[in-house]
């Protein structure tokens, strides 16, 4: 009943964001240099005067500055994103081909991260001042120092270009011909370097923050009343302290999403990753603001649905929130 | 026989502390069946022995020297695994903050049947039915229902019962308690008292019950032992010790806590300092889009006087409304109806500016020493800034602050200092010298001396005393101690659930009592004896 | 102990404060260094490094010295890492302050606003805004602060409200003092602590989100910077690898510097912290 009743809310919540996205792309077209119409249409050139007239009267451009904004918000909210007159489809179409790439490095670098970094987040905290924790603190440090494309530059450099064990480009193996599992495999093969990268700088987050929360709640008094019960030492780390040390890790989770969903960006440049982040890329060097910003809105609503997952998931961990007594 | 034998035993504190020991050369014994008290105010050392005996002492603390016999073995020597093998089984402990003490993700019963888990007792499903078996020995409401609560959703009170509970589990020869009571609001303290006395009585296990408090004290124990600065100054039994204290230390701390005579109310003039009338104060809580609102009245319909140069004090248990009252009383809260009169002004209905100007009528002074102080200035800003706000000259100001500092006892050049240079009494005074500095009608003290050790408490209340007398102070006193209340005021008012109950001369009060909570309220006054100054 | 005590003994802010030290002056340095500017042409393209004398980083793509524009670079990260974190501070600390000291509905708005920037992908809303606003060095130092500043308000807001509950705030407003002066002398000062170890880690991540934008392209195109080099650089990753590996080492030495100066501060200005973890 309360979940049900969160779920709805955040459904509103996130209807609203996304409303508000669409109007914050509304106010970027008006505020580029030069005639919307042509901002939509992509650099000059690409299209032709009558597709610019076409846009004109689609988007009421002669019409006042809130009718205009209607229609856009309008379009927006019934799925129409414009047309990519650079790419020659609509960016819907566009977006959606590219989508299940980014949502499976997206994704598998995310979980490579939090698993990773939540575990290394265990040992150091376990081994506090010993050298094992300085090595995973440092190592932690260093990652998150590094600029993702340089860390994913570096790795095709090492592993594919010198060692030859990865491939460093690409989503598969073109004209392999693999069908199957063994197209899967090949797939697999690709994914590892990029979500590697990618999650590195997660890892670090994650890794940081889990020391840190499982060194504080260590210091809370139920996990003295766990010790005075005679518990040993690896039970209560388990039991007590790392599920407790996991709320703020999931809240960080969420709050990280959203860059982990930009920072695809950079990695599916270095990769080839025909991912929409990609896509993102190739329309800035062709200044296709329409893509830019059709990519823009489903990835932040990429981010608006991670967020109302990890609340879900927060809220089965943790049950005080939701059913005060 | 006993039960646990202590011998010389000496815990030493990690280097830059501000002493070599926490503990030093002690040496006691607890029988089996015995309540033995140890008594000290706060840095005396006494929960120091408990955590060590547990093998719980915080890192960098580690025993110098000494035994503890228990059951045929120094427990201060065997290995960890032995030590972890006794917790929970044969020794048992219970912790002050029962807010804090249980794993706030786990469910009750599941965290009782942890005992038997940690020691290997019993099949799973054994443990629920033992489980449920404890919590409705230690008198919790709907057992099958609390062992599926999580701990939000149980009192105080029924938090410290579930910790008994599971403390109880394996039967345990010797219980540590730490200061198990101090949390909590007096007539809950009372119930977990008697609830621990009682156990004793059933289970014949010995008892180790740490407080500060010799009210609890002269409730429980069967001998004392007073601590101070990590030293045992007095032992004995409770009687010899309350009743016939040799050193010097005990007998202070006896002094402070009044458990005979009520003193006499002081004649005063009918001018009233404040009136308030038919106040009401509502909060709402939850009210989200999905959540039913929820209204607790804080304040309900609540008329009072104090008269110029009285002192009223305002008693009641958590929850009671009377912080928000005195908040209202200086509108840092702002009520929903009513009227706050001094000196003929309606607090409760000034604007923002007018509020601003009329502010110096009424001044507060606070619970927490820590938390009253800004970090960052020194005395003399927190003592200048309201009477240069209210127009008076820098100069004068100034001049006032170092009078101020000297009239609480602090000297005029403690102006020059930071806060943190003061010790938690010393920044009660300087909350006075603040309040003082106003010149206020009406000073409100909310739990002012609450937070001090007893015998600190007794000078600032001391200090009061003297101000009072030299300044013709009104003042309404806020506190849940009735024994504090007793020793300053000239009349009480007691509130429960946001209504005043009961309001009188403090004799009449606390000798005949009129409410029922009121009598239930001294009932629960652990060591109390109210009675016997009429008798 | 003196802050500058406490700092000293942690080892790795010392550290990390002599490297940003050093890439303060060898930046402030670079004109007379290299009076010809980083975009000059000294020799032919693809140079190695180690190899030539007075080329100690080869060259690039165009012939341009590496190392010149390294040196370079490292005055725009410096430069857009400090004036968009100075903003992000001039949009998060009132917002943050005003919504936690005066709480109700001006809180429930600030905060629904922040929370809102906060949910876009921020580094994709830096993306988007460069591109339309034009790569410049202004707009991407805006851009920047601009996805920056959420944290910030968040941050003000939860220890402007946490000191708002103390008591001596409600002594100082019982001393009749004004809103205004409540705010700025007795809140305000109690809450620098953690404003200034967040802005030095804002920092630190200012450059990173600088040097990501000006790797895909995005950079001011009159103006040398890491990010920059290393995109350029990106293509030609099998044949000429120190095009792109030393920009990154200049870029991880001067983050990781402000993150270890992050902490050392953060140990030195919170003891309170520090002594927790020990007891």
């Amino acid at each position: 009943m309360a979940i049900a009743g969160t779920i709805f809310g955040r459904l509103l919540k996130a209807a609203l964001t996304l409303l508000a996205i669409a109007v914050l792309n509304f106010f970027l077209i008006h505020a580029a240099p030069g005639d919307p119409a042509v901002v939509l249409a992509g650099e000059a050139g690409a299209a032709d005067e009558q597709m610019i007239a076409d846009l004109r009267a689609q988007f009421g451009l002669d019409q006042p500055l809130y009718v205009q904004l209607y229609r856009y918000v309008g379009n927006i909210l019934t799925l129409d994103l414009g047309y990519s007159f650079r790419q020659g489809a609509p960016v819907l179409d566009l977006i959606l081909e590219r989508l299940p790439a980014t949502l499976i490095l997206t994704l598998t670098a995310f979980w490579i991260s939090l698993l990773a970094g939540v575990a290394l987040g265990v040992a150091a905290s376990a081994r506090v001042g010993k050298f094992t924790d300085s090595l995973i603190t440092g190592t932690a440090l260093l990652f998150y120092a590094t600029p993702l494309y340089w860390a994913a530059l570096m790795a095709v450099l090492v592993f594919s270009v010198q060692l030859g064990w990865l491939p460093g480009f690409g989503y598969e193996t073109v004209g392999s011909g693999y069908g199957g599992f063994d197209r899967a495999i090949d797939i697999l093969k690709h994914l590892i370097l990029p979500a590697l990268t990618l999650g590195l700088f997660f890892m670090a987050v994650y890794m940081r923050m889990t020391r840190a929360s499982m060194l504080e709640v260590a210091q809370q008094d139920f996990v003295k009343t766990a010790r005075a019960k005679g518990l040993a030492p690896s039970v209560i780390r388990r039991r007590h302290i790392l599920r407790n040390a996991l709320l703020p890790v999931v809240t960080l989770a969420g709050l990280q999403a959203g860059q982990l969903v930009g920072g695809a960006v950079l990695t599916e440049t270095v990769f080839a990753w025909p991912g929409i982040g990609r896509l993102m890329f190739e329309s800035l060097a062709a200044r296709d603001y329409n893509t830019i910003l059709g990519v823009f809105l489903v990835s932040a609503l990429m981010v608006i649905i991670f967020n109302i997952i990890t609340d879900i998931v927060y809220r089965l961990i943790d049950p005080r929130i939701g059913q005060k007594a | 026989m006993s039960v646990l034998s202590i011998t010389d035993m000496s815990i030493a504190l990690p280097s830059g502390a501000d002493r070599p020991f926490a503990v030093k050369d002690c040496t006691y014994e607890i029988a089996k069946g015995e309540i033995l008290c140890v008594v000290g105010e706060s840095g005396s050392g006494k929960s120091m022995t408990a955590n060590a005996l547990m093998g719980l002492l915080p890192e960098g603390v580690t025993v110098a020297k000494g035994t503890a016999e228990f059951g045929g073995k120094d427990i201060l020597q065997v290995s960890e695994i032995e030590q972890r093998a006794l917790r929970g089984d044969r020794i048992a402990m219970i912790f002050q903050e029962p807010m804090t003490a249980l794993n706030p993700l786990m469910r009750i019963g599941d965290q009782i049947a942890e005992v038997f888990e940690a020691h290997k007792r019993h099949t799973p499903s054994e443990r629920k039915a033992r489980a449920l078996d404890l919590v409705r020995e230690v008198g919790l409401p709907d057992p099958e229902k609390i062992i599926r609560a999580y701990p939000f959703q149980l009192s105080g009170g029924q938090r410290q019962r579930a910790m008994i509970a599971m403390s109880l589990a394996l039967e345990p020869e010797l219980l540590i308690a730490d200061e198990p009571t101090t949390a909590l609001d007096v007539t809950t303290q009372a119930q977990i008292l008697k609830l621990i006395l009682d156990l004793r009585e059933r289970r014949g296990m010995a008892v180790m019950f740490i407080t500060h408090d010799f009210g609890v004290v002269a409730e429980i124990a069967d001998r004392v032992i007073v601590m101070r600065h990590g030293e045992i100054v007095e032992r004995g039994t409770a009687t010899e010790v309350l009743e016939n204290p040799q050193h010097d230390y005990t007998k202070r701390l006896l002094e402070a806590i009044p458990t005979g005579l009520v003193p006499q109310s002081v004649a005063v003039e009918k001018a009233p300092a404040l009136e308030v009338r038919h106040l009401k104060k509502t909060y709402h809580t939850g009210g989200g889009l999905f959540r039913p609102r929820r209204d607790v009245r804080a304040i309900d319909d609540v008329s009072l006087t104090i008269a110029k140069g009285e002192v009223l004090g305002l008693v009641g248990e958590s929850g009671s409304g009377k912080s928000t009252l005195g908040r209202a009383v200086v509108r840092l809260v702002t009520p929903d109806a009513g009227e706050i009169l001094v000196g003929g002004t309606d607090m409760a209905a000034l604007s923002e500016s007018d509020l601003r100007a009329a502010r110096h009528k009424v001044q507060m002074v606070f619970q927490d020493p820590y938390a009253s102080l800004n970090p960052r200035q020194r005395v003399m800003r927190a003592l200048t800034d309201g009477p240069m706000a209210k127009g008076v000259p820098k100069d004068a100001a100034r001049a006032r602050a170092r009078e101020l500092m000297e009239t609480v006892g602090l000297g005029a050049e403690a102006v020059d200092r930071f806060p943190h240079e003061f010790s938690g009494g010393q920044r009660q005074r300087i909350g006075i010298a603040r309040a003082l500095a106003m010149d206020p009608e009406l000073i409100i003290a909310d739990e002012a001396v609450s937070a001090l050790d007893v015998s600190i408490q007794a000078q600032v209340l001391d200090l009061l005393r003297d101000l009072r007398r030299q300044f013709d102070l009104s003042i309404l006193f806020i506190t849940h101690d009735l024994r504090v209340a007793a020793q300053l005021c000239d009349r009480i008012a007691v509130m429960q659930r946001g209504q005043l109950v009961e309001i009188g001369p403090v004799s009449d009060v606390f000798l005949n009592p009129q409410h029922e909570y009121t009598q239930k309220l001294l009932a629960a006054v652990p060591g109390g004896g109210w009675g016997k100054a009429a008798e | 102990m003196s802050l500058w005590s406490r700092f000293a003994t942690n080892r790795a802010a010392v550290i990390g404060l002599i490297v940003l030290i050093a890439v303060i002056i060898i930046a402030l340095l670079a004109p007379v260094m290299f009076p010809k500017g980083p975009w000059a042409m000294v020799q032919r393209p693809f140079l190695a490094p180690f190899d030539t004398d007075g080329l100690p980083l080869g060259t690039d793509t165009l012939g341009r010295n590496v190392l010149a524009g390294l040196i370079y670079g490292a005055r725009v990260s410096l430069l857009v890492g400090l004036v968009s974190t100075v903003m992000a501070l001039l949009i998060g600390v009132p917002l943050g302050a005003v919504a936690g000291f005066y709480g109700g509905w001006v809180d429930e708005i600030a905060m629904r606003f922040t929370e809102f920037f906060q949910t876009i992908p921020n580094f994709a809303l830096a993306i988007v805004l460069v591109a339309i606003l034009e790569p410049s060095l202004t707009s991407i130092t805006i851009s920047i602060a601009i996805v920056s500043w959420p944290p910030v308000a968040r941050l003000v807001r939860a220890e402007v409200m946490s000191v708002t509950r103390r008591e001596y705030v409600d002594a100082a407003r019982l001393a009749g003092l004004s809103n205004l002066h409540i705010l700025t002398r007795q809140v305000l000062p109690n809450t620098v602590s953690p404003i200034i170890v967040m802005a030095s880690l804002m920092v630190a991540t200012a450059i990173l989100l600088e040097s990501s934008l000006s790797f895909l392209g995005l950079g001011d195109p009159n103006i040398m910077s890491w990010g920059y080099q290393i995109g350029a650089a990106r293509t030609v990753i099998r044949s000429a690898w120190w095009l792109s590996f030393f920009p990154g080492v200049a870029i991880v030495l001067t983050v990781l510097a402000l993150n270890l100066i992050g902490e050392g501060l953060n140990d030195a200005l919170n003891p309170h912290l520090t002594r927790k973890g020990k007891s």
